[in-house]
């Protein structure tokens, strides 16, 4: 009979998860039975290295970020088209090469634009 | 393959990009304070170059460029000229409606020129995956181009409507390819003809086939798919609205007759109901909905409805004469809307300071030039003859009518009626003499742009009402290029017109 | 082997939610995610496509489909937040039924 191929899947799923439940669940049984519960405000303060958190993490950014945002989102998806280049690179025909070359040129006067328009500069 | 002529083959193109390219570098390094004009010229003059390289290419061999993924044949040329006339006059109409101080007009002038790189990709490419590109740069464009009046109230939501409902449309357009795709194994308008034939999944194609008519049905606004058209055209400034009301639609009918008629020809029997029930929606609902606006704006946009539903009759008439009639409406429809959306972005400017019906009272007085041009786009709308609106409404019908389609005709017929009404409103309005007490009706000096804009959409408006013959040899030379129609050529066993000639052999 | 069918179940059904949310959802990123959802269900009915095609006659194109999808969807992306910013200036708002300024 051959083997289902999502068996060693399900197999490494359930692995994974005991894997990381069984120390979990030992070291709760282990307080359960060695170290009784004694709250208090030393204890409850947050770990001992970190620092006490201030005001709310629900703040409004400001509005320049977005913009970094967007043309970083434009950029970095753009590059998707690179990767293929990079691999076809040594069978590619001067005529693609040259299609590449515009397409990067084009993406380079993009980001001229935006410099020259000063929307990456923080206003 | 002749190096030269694959360039050839997308040169339009190449010219659009490069004036966009040319703005987008311009604009930032000349001094805040310097008017932006000369880069509309700059625009202006690129979509002329464009216009002038499009009428090049029918010197050119029809062919295929870049592995076969865009084709260069009388239908393809005949749209790279429409949309590049668009730009021409829409340019030269922007120029006439903004103040040298508008906000980031060199911007708008590059994201014209880029979208028109889209729109004309539409119509020449033959691989599903160029004409999504394209129907990408083209809506993408013109998104941002309806929300340029970002300090207004209105523009933004216009766009965010537009956008919305422009996205959904797309996604459905690419789920149909990606069933197209599954059903036949191939994403080549061309090839799908052929994939039909052998194919084992034919009803993953035909819902393929529907999902990529809702998609256009969005972009060229035919009813039931219509709901942002009112309030895009509304919110988006005027000069922009004359621009994306014509050549993205043009575009998205172009890309619609060749998936019909080029990758769908088999499965007619499916689409033509589906477009026959579009057209009719269509034409009632835009007309019926025309009737009750006030808003000027808002009724051109019932009346691009109603006009893409006449545009539709013209589909399921299934002979050279349907696509020729569509393709001659296509320009007549573009000519007189671009035209009367200039004398609008005119009086009302970039601002859109003139919105509603009353408004315009006594337009012709203020401005006789502006009123007569006015007057005949809305006759020519209506569609009487001597006017290109006219003779666009009679091919159509015609064909509606030879082909057996009688009760499709009737149903446009009786809209035109309707139409009369509310096109009739907005000249008596202009040609009422305003009373003493009302607000001066202040209309700014014609400049020599939109002279130049209304003289040649008037112009052409004239031609294809009275020497139509020309344009519609034309047209009817770029209908025959699609292979059902083709009865010359022998049928290579296997392709497209082979598959075509046996089912017309059937048919008899 | 999963056949091709599971997948192109699961990408419809990832379709219809992203269309369900569209028509229900009232926040406006909350509707554009669903947009890309749907965008996203393309794409996994092109790979699933293209793994069947390339067995039967080597023809893949579905997935160069998918690396230009995936760009475009980008590029709407930054489009759609750019409006949304925009919008959000001048009303406050990012609730749908709110930017109502014109209606039928």
């Amino acid at each position: 009979m051959p083997e289902h191929p999502w068996r060693t899947v399900i197999a490494l799923l359930i692995g994974a998860v005991a894997f990381g439940i069984t120390p979990l669940a030992l070291a709760h049984l282990w307080a359960l039975y060695f170290s009784p519960k004694k709250p208090g405000p030393e204890k409850n303060a947050i770990y001992e290295c970190g620092l006490e958190s201030k005001g709310d993490a629900w703040i409004q950014f400001d509005p320049a970020y977005y913009l970094y945002a967007i043309i970083f989102l434009i950029f970095d998806v753009e590059a998707i088209f690179l990767l293929p280049f990079a691999v076809a690179f040594t069978g590619l025909s001067m005529g693609a090469a040259i299609a590449m070359l515009v397409f990067l040129l084009l993406l380079v006067e993009g980001l001229i634009w935006a410099w020259q328009k000063g929307l990456l500069t923080w206003a | 393959m002749n190096g030269s002529m694959t360039v050839l083959r997308i040169l339009p193109e190449i010219i659009f990009t490069l004036t966009g390219v040319a703005i987008m570098l311009i604009d930032p390094v000349m001094p805040k304070q310097a008017s932006r004009k000369p880069l509309g010229w700059l625009a202006a003059f690129g979509a002329l170059a464009a216009l002038i390289a499009s009428l090049y290419q029918y010197s050119l061999p029809v062919g295929t460029a870049y592995f076969g993924v865009v084709q260069t044949d009388a239908f393809s040329v005949f749209f790279h000229v429409l949309i590049s006339g668009i730009i021409l006059v829409s340019a030269l109409v922007v120029l006439d409606a903004v103040h040298p101080d508008t906000e980031s007009l060199g911007e708008l002038f590059a994201l014209m020129s880029f979208g028109a790189v889209g729109m004309l990709l539409m119509t020449s490419g033959v691989e599903l995956l160029l004409v999504f590109i394209g129907l990408e740069i083209s809506s993408i464009s013109t998104y941002i181009l309806a929300g340029f009046r970002r300090k207004t109230a209105k523009s933004p939501e216009s766009a965010l409507k537009y956008f919305l409902l422009g996205s959904f449309a797309t996604a459905f357009f690419l789920y149909g390819i990606a069933l197209t795709y599954g059903a036949t194994g191939t994403t080549r308008i061309t090839d799908i003809a052929a994939g039909l034939a052998t194919s084992h999944a034919l009803p993953i194609a035909v819902v393929g086939l529907a999902f990529i008519v809702i998609g256009l049905a969005f972009k060229v606004s035919a009813a039931p798919f219509h709901l942002w058209t009112p309030d895009v055209y509304e919110g988006a400034p005027s000069p922009i609205v004359g621009l994306m009301s014509t050549a993205p639609k043009a575009a998205a009918f172009a890309v619609l007759l060749r998936i019909a008629y080029e990758a769908f020809p088999q499965l007619q029997n499916h689409w033509m109901p589906l477009l026959w029930i579009l057209a009719a929606v269509s034409m009632t609902i835009g007309n019926l909905g025309a009737l009750r606006q006030k808003n000027v704006k808002r009724m051109l946009a019932y009346s691009s409805i109603a006009h893409a539903g006449y545009l539709l009759v013209a589909f399921t008439v299934l002979s050279t004469d349907g696509v020729a009639a569509a393709s001659f409406y296509a320009v007549a429809y573009a000519v007189m809307n671009v035209g009367i959306f200039a004398v609008i972005s005119h009086a009302g400017g970039y601002e859109d300071r003139l919105t509603l019906i009353e408004d315009y009272k006594g337009l012709a007085y203020r401005s006789p030039l502006l009123g007569g041009v006015m007057a005949f786009f809305l006759l020519s709308l209506i569609g009487i003859p001597f006017t290109g609106g006219f003779f666009g409404k009679f091919y159509v019908f015609a064909a509606a009518i030879h082909s057996g389609m009688i009760w499709l005709a009737i149903i446009g017929l009786l809209n035109s009626g309707i139409a009369v009404f509310y096109y009739l409103r907005v000249l008596t309005a202009t040609y009422t003499k305003p009373m003493d007490s009302s607000p001066v009706l202040n209309v700014p000096r014609v400049s020599a742009p939109l002279c130049l804009a209304m003289a040649l959409t008037v112009a052409v408006t004239l031609v294809l009402g009275i020497i139509p013959g020309r344009v519609l040899s034309m047209a009817r030379h770029a209908a025959e290029t699609f292979p059902v129609f083709s009865t010359q050529q022998t049928p290579v066993p296997g392709t497209a017109s082979a598959v075509m000639a046996a089912i017309n052999t059937k048919a008899r | 082997m999963v056949p091709v069918s599971y997948y192109l179940i699961l990408s419809a059904i990832l379709f219809s939610i992203g269309v369900g949310a569209f028509l229900i959802k009232r926040n406006i990123i909350t509707i554009f995610m669903s947009i890309e959802l749907m965008l996203n269900a393309v794409n996994l009915s092109f790979v699933a496509f293209a793994n069947y095609w390339n067995q039967i006659n080597h023809q893949f194109s579905g997935q160069i489909f998918v690396f230009f999808v995936m760009v475009v969807a980008a590029a709407e992306a930054a489009v759609g937040l750019a409006i949304i910013i925009a919008l959000f200036r001048t009303r406050k708002t990012l609730n749908v039924d709110q930017v109502d300024l014109m209606k039928l």
